[in-house]
């Protein structure tokens, strides 16, 4: 930028007497760690179509079987295996929602059902829209459980092991290194062949596993943090232990703790899934998400519907889960972005 | 003198989450074969971007060259294709980076790192470039070179990683070499075995250095000709000696007069006030005017073009521009009325009280496979009231390890320390946590980033209960915010919205809000830039008057230490090997390992810095058993034995006749 | 070095021993095991007699059994009369190894190839592109993606069979169906490491000397980011096995993952504790090769000698 010399006047030669002032400097709005996560991850459009789908499949998890008349374990052989049929969507014939099966055969008029069906029926003619909802209210309870009790149990233990160090932690370590050297799956089937299947045997099992990886997690962060100068600083005032772990410790292990449990539910969800669908499920009439994707493979080459709204569904839950999780990390830790 | 490279408006820009960053914004300069050019600015003043894009090695598509020429043999590196860019690096141009751990590939061995760029390059034979490796080793002082190339980096010093580097960068033999900061992370005697390492080899191959640094004293030492950087410009252009002796821009000023200077005893810091500009936000006109005191009404409107002073020197001031003639010597005035009055400041007095006794302090830690670390071997001092103990030595010395000790921050392997009287260290002392407190090194740790300020700084306040009422903490958090220099509205703000400078203040407010009398200071200044520092210098001298406080001073920078300390502990090995008053210290050093520390300190002026002779380390026996503390002349202290006392004790009477 | 093997061989074996103390005193204590089911013959009790003494003390059960592991012996099946567990184990393992191994390689070439493109294009359509395939594959559960590809690829295309084991073109849908966990792990984890790897400032230093780029890549950059890969393996094996049982199952592949369903159904409780402990065995092994490759590889391992458990 040239600058004409007649525009420099005089008087432009001046001190200008402006006293520095600090204030100037901080031109931005106040901040908080959170509000300025919250901010990175709406721009995240992966991670907040997850946000919303999870928010969108939890009220239809919590509302969807009060939605129609149907109770979930109700059965009716009159209206048995019947495709999805759904008002105003059933005059669009691409959509496969007018209640007419792969073969061609409008299965409502065949038999004389004129209540409709969202999802369409299973083999004892049982409303699947319910039981879907029904079933991913309890897979998400499962999930929800098995995630706050490995969360509970891995912060207490990550974060004794690595605040008092030495012996402690050596023997703890000891102890997590060997339940990482068993398949977790293993452990998994063998309590339940013990607890029998139910919702709260299968949620012991795989928290009994499950809490190490977020008990690593924790520590390392601990760790990372014990030596950092503000806790030194703490101690120095004279803190005690309870300060430090509450007030500083815990507080700026946030970030890694919210991003462990947002993938621990799917893999929690995932768990359940294939344990119903190895047999060591929950035992009817409770239904729960793997149950009905597991019911839908006996007739998927002549219903494929049983099955394609359930799996639908159960990888829904867990991409959004992901998406949330990966986008949570991003906006946690934006050195990782660009 | 022959141009081998010139630099033409040059302009880069970074795409960051928050918008533009305007690194380097119109940067012109000359580089001239065989000489060396420092670039001297502080952190994100572009230095360092405008160096890599020398290279094209600006990290894309992030970064872009917005503008602007880089001329090398005809050719504008800024335009031209991989392959001829390629073909430059490393056998035309060469670079070396601040941190030989991580500019070496770690698995990779030294040989094949150093032989690849070769054999890009050179037509020669696997063979013969691994005798060319060899030799090269040889020339940066690598001893036994043919058998350590086939090691990986982590098997050697740091000091001997960066030579690796060198060798690398010095493999083709290049025409420019970049040095970005090559000696921060390094100790000062291995900072000065690098210099020198670069002048001879400079001297040898007759390389062009272009020397990126932020230490005014390694550019006296190294330079002839010097670049000043500020917020993305150079502000200034000279000869060494015309930069340093006849500065002309208001921050080269500021930068030269805000180092602490050995040969004199100064009582208070010239200060440059607040922080550099956001480059995300560059202030229109001249980027320091918010900063300069006597800013000129034009510098706040339109860009200052370069001014020539001489031949040689040039500078980015409206001071030099023609109408300024009046307003400069009225400045020039003002500032020498500062200068007189600011010499009339009493020297404190000094208690005879011992605050703080340490006897025989040890620490150990437990090493890997049952070795053990000896970080503090048997320390002794004494520290009186209101006095400040400098505590030098290089990294690993146990220094720090000292400090933290003091504070139980670790429990002692052995040893007694004792607070008025009353030994600290036995358990349940009450309020040890309030009369001894600390002040931390990294600005950017040391603040808990999910606490607002004002909770940080109460923190004490809280545990202790040192308040009446809500209202009464924040009034207390107000008023030290007021006392180290913030504002009240700084209170509700988080430490990341801050500078380093202002986190650091923070921090001694943390510090001052359970009233200590005695505060710990382990290198509070070292990672701020420098101008910074002589805030935070000043800011604690003043409290040490007001509040009657006693430091203890951890430090690397030992011009820092003289400044500030009365008087100075030297660490070497967990050991303490002289103590004595700072002046008498820096004056007549007695201990060789004291002597060759002070002798690689480089000082920013070029004068002194052409008459350096650096002593290497010398021998003496440590490891003795008899080898202690003991008194040469009143109050200085050197580590001994019986039989080196005489000789100590006739030298000082040599020096002290002399003078 | 040769302390850090020994160290890993005594973990190996002490979780090993835990498991198998676990199983030991879950056979005892199930209800309907083996020891005490009513549904055993009277050759089979006396098989029992004779293999376990179950008249003799616990502890003498405990190390006689420990002994028969030892020794390869998992015991016998109710569903196979008399059948040696190890026998069915062995004869099942087979297809269940070469369906594993495809997918793990397949996965993986895939997965690596993947991975670095997209830390390479780093955030352009390619980088985007990798990662809602890596997302969907490790959000879209085994059991969904084989139901999938056995109604569409097989039912409704009939391209390829749907069921059993009997060649190649058998084998290609349980392949694909196991293989997507391992491509999406693989590519998330090379992306990630790759572009830590160059970020280094000796990715520069390399640069800076000139070399061509896919060189700096792949010799500075691409070794580098290997090294870490190495510790996946663990989880990988995992999910393959986990994988094989729900993918044979559905696909009717006759290998170890499709009999131990079967076995689960059937309350088959020697054949599960004796694939249970197979696969823990297995699982141990690849962790201490994990362990001792890393060892290799890295060479401020090798050279220091210490191990490296902690971090990824």
């Amino acid at each position: 930028m040239k600058v004409n010399e007649f525009e420099l006047t005089d008087d432009l030669f001046e001190e200008s007497g402006k006293e520095f002032e600090e204030k100037k400097i901080m031109n931005r709005p106040s901040s908080t760690f959170l509000k300025d996560s919250w901010i990175r991850l709406r721009k995240n459009k992966g991670a907040f179509t997850g946000l919303i789908l999870i928010v969108l499949i939890m009220f239809l998890a919590a509302f969807g079987p009060y939605m129609n008349s149907h109770g979930f374990d109700e059965q009716d052989l009159t209206r048995t295996n019947l495709p999805p049929k759904v008002p105003v969507l059933e005059n669009l014939p691409l959509l496969g929602l007018s209640g007419v099966d792969i073969r061609g055969t409008d299965q409502y008029a065949a038999k004389e059902v004129t209540e409709y069906y969202w999802f369409g029926t299973d083999d004892l003619g049982r409303d699947l829209w319910t039981r879907i909802w029904q079933g991913t209210r309890i897979s998400l309870y499962i999930a929800f459980l098995a995630a706050t009790l490995d969360l509970v149990i891995g912060v207490a233990y990550g974060s004794i092991s690595a605040y008092y160090g030495g012996r402690i932690d050596n023997v703890m370590q000891r102890i997590i290194e060997v339940l990482m050297g068993i398949p977790n799956l293993i452990v998994v089937i063998l309590l339940i062949l013990i607890l029998k299947p139910g919702i709260l045997s299968i949620t012991l099992a795989m928290v009994i596993t499950g809490w190490v990886s977020m008990a690593r997690i924790v520590r390392g962060q601990v760790l990372k943090l014990k030596g950092q100068e503000f806790v030194l600083a703490s101690r120095t005032l004279g803190a005690k232990d309870k300060n430090l772990i509450w007030g500083h410790l815990i507080p700026n292990s946030l970030g890694p703790i919210i991003i462990t449990t947002m993938f621990t539910i799917p893999s929690a969800i995932f768990t359940e899934a294939f344990l119903s669908f190895i047999g060591l499920g929950l035992q009817p009439p409770i239904a729960s998400l793997g149950m009905i994707v597991n019911d839908g493979f006996k007739m998927l080459k002549i219903y494929p519907h049983m099955l394609m709204f359930s799996s639908v569904i159960i990888s829904l839950i867990m991409i959004s889960f992901n998406l949330l999780g990966d986008g949570l990390r991003d906006s946690f830790d934006p050195k990782m972005k660009k | 003198m022959e141009r081998i490279l010139s630099v033409d408006d040059l302009h880069i820009s970074f795409d960051t989450y928050d918008g533009e960053v305007r690194a380097v914004r119109g940067v012109t300069f000359d580089l001239y074969k065989g000489e060396t050019l420092a670039i001297v600015g502080e952190s994100g003043s572009g230095k360092s971007v405008m160096s890599k894009s020398i290279m094209g090695l600006i990290p894309k598509p992030s970064g872009r060259v917005v503008k602007g020429t880089i001329k090398y043999q005809n050719r504008d590196i800024t335009k031209i294709s991989n392959k001829e860019l390629r073909e430059l690096r490393g056998s035309e141009i060469s670079i070396i980076f601040q941190d030989p751990m991580t500019s070496l590939n770690p698995t990779m061995t030294i040989n094949n790192q150093i032989m690849e760029g070769i054999l890009v390059h050179q037509k020669i034979t696997k063979k013969e470039a691994e005798k060319k490796v060899v030799s090269l080793l040889e020339l940066v002082g690598i001893t036994n070179a043919a058998d350590r190339v086939k090691q990986y980096p982590h098997q050697f010093s740091g000091g001997m990683q960066q030579r690796v580097v060198i060798a690398m960068a010095l493999a083709c033999n290049p025409a420019i070499l970049i040095a970005d900061e090559p000696t921060t992370a390094l100790d000062v005697t291995v900072q000065a075995q690098v210099l020198e390492l670069l002048k001879d080899i400079q001297k040898k191959m007759d390389t062009s250095i272009i020397f990126i640094t932020h230490d005014l004293g390694v550019v006296a030492n190294i330079a002839d000709r010097v670049a000043v950087m500020y917020a993305g410009k150079v502000v200034e252009i000279g000869k060494t000696d015309e930069v340093f002796y006849n500065p002309q821009h208001p921050y080269t000023k500021g930068l030269l007069a805000a180092m602490p200077d050995l040969t004199i005893d100064q009582e208070e810091l010239k200060t440059i006030p607040g922080s550099p500009p956001n480059l995300l936000y560059p202030p229109p006109g001249d980027a320091f005017s918010l900063r300069n005191e006597h800013a000129l009404k034009i510098d706040f409107l339109h860009d200052p073009p370069m001014f020539k002073v001489t031949e040689t020197h040039s500078a980015a001031t409206w001071l030099l521009h023609e109408k300024a003639s009046k307003v400069t010597k009225e400045i020039e005035g003002k500032q020498r009325v500062k200068i007189a009055t600011s010499d009339q400041i009493a020297k404190k007095e000094i208690g005879k009280e011992k605050l703080l006794e340490v006897k025989e302090l040890k620490q150990h830690f437990k090493g890997g496979k049952n070795s053990v670390i000896k970080a503090v071997d048997g320390v002794s001092f004494d520290i009186y009231e209101g006095e400040t103990f400098g505590l030098v030595g290089e990294s690993g010395c146990g220094k720090s390890t000292t400090g933290r000790t003091l504070v139980r921050l670790y429990d002692a392997t052995s040893g007694e320390v004792y607070f008025k009287g009353v030994d600290i260290h036995k358990k349940n002392v009450l309020n040890l946590n309030k009369d001894i407190q600390m002040i931390f090194q990294d600005p950017y740790s040391s603040l808990n980033p999910r606490w607002t300020v004002a909770d940080i700084i109460a923190e004490g306040m809280d545990i202790h209960g040192l308040y009446t009422s809500k209202a009464n903490r924040m009034e207390k958090v107000y008023e030290l915010l007021k006392t180290v220099g913030l504002a009240e509205e700084h209170a509700n703000r988080y430490p990341h919205e801050f500078s380093g400078g202002q986190r650091q203040r923070i921090g001694i407010a943390r510090a001052l809000a359970v009233d200590p009398k005695f505060i710990i200071a382990d290198e509070p200044i070292s990672a701020l830039d420098v101008s910074i520092q002589a805030q935070i210098t000043n800011l604690l001298k003043k409290l040490q008057k007001e509040k009657n406080l006693t430091y203890l001073f951890i430090a690397h920078d030992l011009s820092m230490v003289k400044y500030i300390s009365d008087r100075v502990g030297v660490m070497y090995q967990g050991k303490l090997v002289e103590v004595a008053d700072s002046d008498e210290l820096y004056d007549n050093p007695l201990h060789p390992y004291t002597k060759s520390l002070l002798s690689a300190i480089p000082v920013p002026d070029p004068e002194v810095e052409k008459k350096r002779i650096r002593i290497p380390k010398g021998e003496w026996a440590i490891e003795s058993e008899d080898c202690k503390l003991r008194e040469i002349t009143d109050g200085h202290w050197v580590a001994c034995t019986e039989d080196e006392l005489d000789s100590y004790r006739s030298k000082s009477e040599d020096t002290a006749l002399l003078v | 070095m040769k302390k850090y093997i020994a160290s890993r061989v005594g973990y190996m074996l002490f979780t090993f021993l835990i498991i198998a103390t676990f199983t030991f005193f879950l056979m005892q204590t199930l209800p309907g095991s083996p020891f005490n089911d009513e549904r055993l013959s009277s050759t089979q009790k006396e098989v029992l007699n004779e293999r376990y003494g179950l008249n003799e003390p616990l502890s003498v059960q405990y190390f006689k059994y420990l002994g028969n592991i030892t020794k390869g012996d998992f015991g016998v099946s109710f569903q196979f009369d008399g059948r040696s567990v190890s026998s069915i184990i062995g004869e099942r393992i087979g297809v269940s190894a070469i369906l594993g191994a495809q997918s793990l390689i397949a996965g993986m070439i895939i997965g690596l190839f993947l991975g670095i493109i997209a830390a390479l294009r780093h955030n352009t359509f390619i980088d985007y592109g990798a990662m809602v395939v890596a997302v969907l594959g490790l959000s879209i559960p085994n059991f969904v993606l084989a139901g999938l590809l056995q109604y569409w690829v097989g039912v409704r295309l009939g391209w390829l069979p749907v069921a059993f084991w009997e060649g190649f073109e058998y084998s290609i849908l349980p392949t694909i169906a196991l293989a997507a966990f391992v491509v999406a792990t693989m590519a998330r984890f090379m992306r990630t490491e790759m572009l830590d790897v160059l970020g280094n400032e000796y990715i520069t230093t390399a640069r800076a000397k000139g070399i061509k780029e896919y060189t700096v890549i792949l010799k500075h950059g691409l070794r580098n980011a290997m090294i870490p890969i190495i510790t996946i393996l663990g989880p990988l094996t995992v999910s393959l096995m986990t994988g094989t049982l729900v993918v044979e199952k559905i696909f009717s592949v006759p290998g170890l993952g499709e009999q131990f369903v079967k076995s689960i159904l059937t309350n088959d409780y020697p054949v599960i504790m004796g694939v249970t402990l197979f696969y823990s065995l297995l699982f141990i092994i690849v962790i201490l090769i994990v362990d001792l490759l890393y060892g290799v590889v890295d060479p401020r391992i090798r050279l220091s000698g210490g191990g490296r458990r902690e971090g990824k």
